[in-house]
């Protein structure tokens, strides 16, 4: 004991608690927060750079850009422009007409396919069929486009002479001339069965959460499986679906390859969706980025912000509607 | 003595052999009625047959459910019917794509075309002429190239919605999702803009693997983001309880222990660019002759060989041509695809 008595009681300081980061903590977290900030500045980029290019165009055309449909660049007989043009409507309304028509047609056969993956579907079967439906997600639109140009035109045009047919007194049926070729009609139904795939796995996820307890409720109370469906599924991840649509609308009005490989892409506003012409923003621009000079150049730049904005809204609002509704059923 | 009865489980809600078979008896029923419906009335040919083959056998199986049980019974058997119709028709395309790229596309397949270009070739000559070497280096460097690009920032994005959580992470993640419905076009373009028109005025392979990176971060921070979240915040913890600092447990922890998980996300980043054409129509030239400098020089890729054959040929041995690649990179995609669901299925850690 003579030990501790001869030694001076020394206090430590007492160590300071903080929760401060080390240094080289700090490194990391500003390293990563730079990298995570990436997508933030690239959106931010591209915005900026396509209005950078695309500005002395939008000036001069102003809101004509968007409402008139004339794209003409006229050169004189030393072969510089003399006039040009620019206006984007027939094609903003191609864009339009063919992603409404892959998501009216491919929509349901989504759900539907969702529904079936979910609820119907079982064991190795199941995983099969949900291994196959995600591996079409990732084939390539230009797969998409030839094998819709080589093997579904044939077929389609059959359709749409069957359509024509019969429903051919609705405007929007009706042809000016017995083209049936290489439609917007075939157009859409391409990217239908492009977007299909990704409309069905979101679906699927969204069906997925719908809590079991609500599901066994259901059947408890001696629901059949359609009744289940329609009082616990849909209300659950109506909004989702709704969202997963939204995502493949986006995604077939910015699909390029797919439509100018199977669209016979024709400079004009093309209503009548069964006849051969029409077009869409992403093959105006492959199309005529070719031969273009430098002031078209700076006009597809314009055409290209013009679907970013458009494709950048229809992203946000499936994205808001996906997780305000889609994750409510955890 | 007390006798024990085990009473057998009794599951009278699964379906019974018999009514299994009377639903197949029904189907049979169906495509026969239908098959009877084509040969005498104006339908005709197989779109005919499908649709009154499907209408009829939903009608009859409507009918016995009816009889059977009951008016709601019924209408589930016409769900079920839309339902599995449904997939028939999402399966039609997917099983007659491959269809397709196999069978047309194996006359295009040659031993010579993992040797040769396209430099003494036309896309019209014989199959056998030329190859699609300068392709698969191209497509290579790109992708290699975009990966390079990608990855660090896809990894970065996932760690800080991951392991920071700041109060960015919300607007973040709409952004990454925002990102991955950028248009490939407008990709391109974007490129465009940047860098060839304002600096380096020449289309080559580097600038195609920026544009196509651009396609590939969202990919890779969306799947690494969701691999790093599967793991255990227990091993965060030990990490940290151990003394660790952060940025200590990210790279000793969580990061190898989510080695596979991250694998997965470059391989669907690389499958997700692999068949992208638009962008690189854009902005890579596009080659006929091996290139292996991506800074230089406009580079061919797979993509850019199949557009080229499709689109400048219009004779058989183009189209064979066209096909023969794209069966190459429908492999590739299958390939890949199956590595990923492979390494993502093991088990995390």
């Amino acid at each position: 004991m003579t030990l501790l008595e001869n030694q001076p009681a020394a206090i430590p300081a007492p160590r300071e608690i903080t929760t401060k980061p080390r240094v080289s903590d700090q490194i990391f977290r500003a390293v990563v927060t730079v990298g995570g900030m990436s997508s933030l500045i690239i959106l931010g980029l591209i915005a900026l750079f396509l209005s950078l290019k695309g500005i002395n165009v939008l000036r001069i055309e102003q809101l004509s850009f968007i409402t008139e449909s004339k794209w003409e660049v006229l050169q004189d007989a030393e072969g510089k422009i003399a006039e040009s043009t620019f206006g984007l409507a027939a094609m903003l309304i191609g864009t339009f007409l063919s992603a409404l028509i892959a998501v009216i047609v491919g929509v349901p056969i989504a759900v539907l396919s969702a529904l079936y993956l979910t609820f119907y579907a079982r064991g190795s079967a199941k995983k099969l069929l949900v291994s196959l439906i995600d591996l079409m997600a990732a084939f390539p639109s230009l797969l998409f486009g030839f094998w819709g140009f080589i093997v579904l035109m044939g077929s389609a045009e059959y359709w749409a002479k069957l359509l024509n047919k019969y429903l051919g007194f609705i405007p929007l049926f009706d042809v000016p001339a017995p083209i049936f070729e290489r439609s917007p009609f075939i157009a859409g139904l391409v990217l239908a069965i492009l977007i299909i795939p990704i409309v069905t796995a979101i679906s699927r996820e969204i069906f997925d959460q719908t809590p079991l307890d609500r599901i066994q409720a259901a059947y408890a109370l001696g629901a059949s499986k359609l009744s289940m469906i329609r009082a616990v599924v849909i209300p659950y991840g109506r909004g989702g679906v709704v969202g997963g649509a939204m995502l493949g609308l986006g995604r077939a009005m910015g699909e390029t390859v797919a439509v100018y490989t199977v669209l016979n892409v024709v400079y004009q506003i093309n209503w009548q969706i069964l006849f051969g012409a029409g077009g869409n923003v992403a093959s105006l621009i492959l199309l005529k980025f070719g031969e273009a000079g430098p002031q078209e150049v700076d006009a597809l730049m314009a055409a290209g912000l013009v679907l970013f904005l458009l494709t950048l809204i229809v992203n946000a609002i499936s994205d808001i509607l996906i997780n305000r509704f889609g994750r409510r059923g955890r | 003595m007390t006798q024990t009865i085990t009473p057998k489980p009794q599951t009278p809600w699964a379906v019974t052999i018999q009514q299994r078979l009377s639903t197949a008896g029904l189907i049979t029923l169906g495509a026969l009625l239908a098959g009877v419906a084509v040969k005498t009335t104006g339908l005709s040919g197989k779109l005919g047959f499908a649709a009154a083959f499907f209408f009829i056998s939903t009608l009859l199986i409507f009918i016995q459910q009816f009889r059977l049980r009951d008016l709601a019974a019924a209408k589930d058997s016409l769900l079920s019917s839309l339902a599995s119709l449904a997939i028939v028709l999402t399966l039609i395309p997917i099983l007659s794509i491959v269809a397709t790229v196999v069978s047309k596309g194996y006359k295009g397949i040659h031993f010579g075309m993992f040797t040769n270009d396209m430099t003494m070739a036309s896309v019209n000559d014989p199959v056998n002429a030329g190859g699609l070497l300068h392709a698969l280096v191209g497509t290579i460097l790109m992708v290699g190239g975009a990966l390079l690009v990608s990855f660090p920032i896809g990894l970065l994005t996932a760690l800080y919605l991951t392991e920071i959580r700041g109060k960015l992470a919300r607007p973040i993640k709409f952004l990454v999702q925002a990102m991955s419905g950028v248009p490939s076009i407008v990709a391109g373009l974007f490129i465009l803009s940047i860098l060839v028109i304002p600096v380096t005025q020449e289309l080559n392979g580097l600038m195609g693997s920026l544009a196509l990176s651009i396609l590939m971060i969202p990919t890779i921070a969306r799947t690494a983001e969701e691999m790093l979240l599967l793991i255990p915040n227990d091993l965060r913890e030990a990490g940290v309880a151990l003394g660790a600092t952060q940025w200590r447990t990210v790279s000793g922890v969580v990061v190898p222990a989510a080695k596979s998980g991250l694998v997965t996300a470059v391989i669907l980043g690389v499958a997700r660019i692999i068949g992208e054409t638009a962008p690189i129509l854009l902005v890579s030239g596009g080659a006929d002759a091996l290139n292996f400098n991506p800074a230089t020089g406009a580079m061919g890729s797979l993509p850019f060989y199949i557009w080229k054959a499709f689109l400048t040929g219009g004779t058989e041995e183009a189209y064979s041509r066209a096909w023969g690649g794209m069966l190459i990179l429908l492999i590739l995609i299958v390939v890949l695809f199956g590595l990923a669901r492979y390494l993502s299925g093991r088990k995390v850690g």
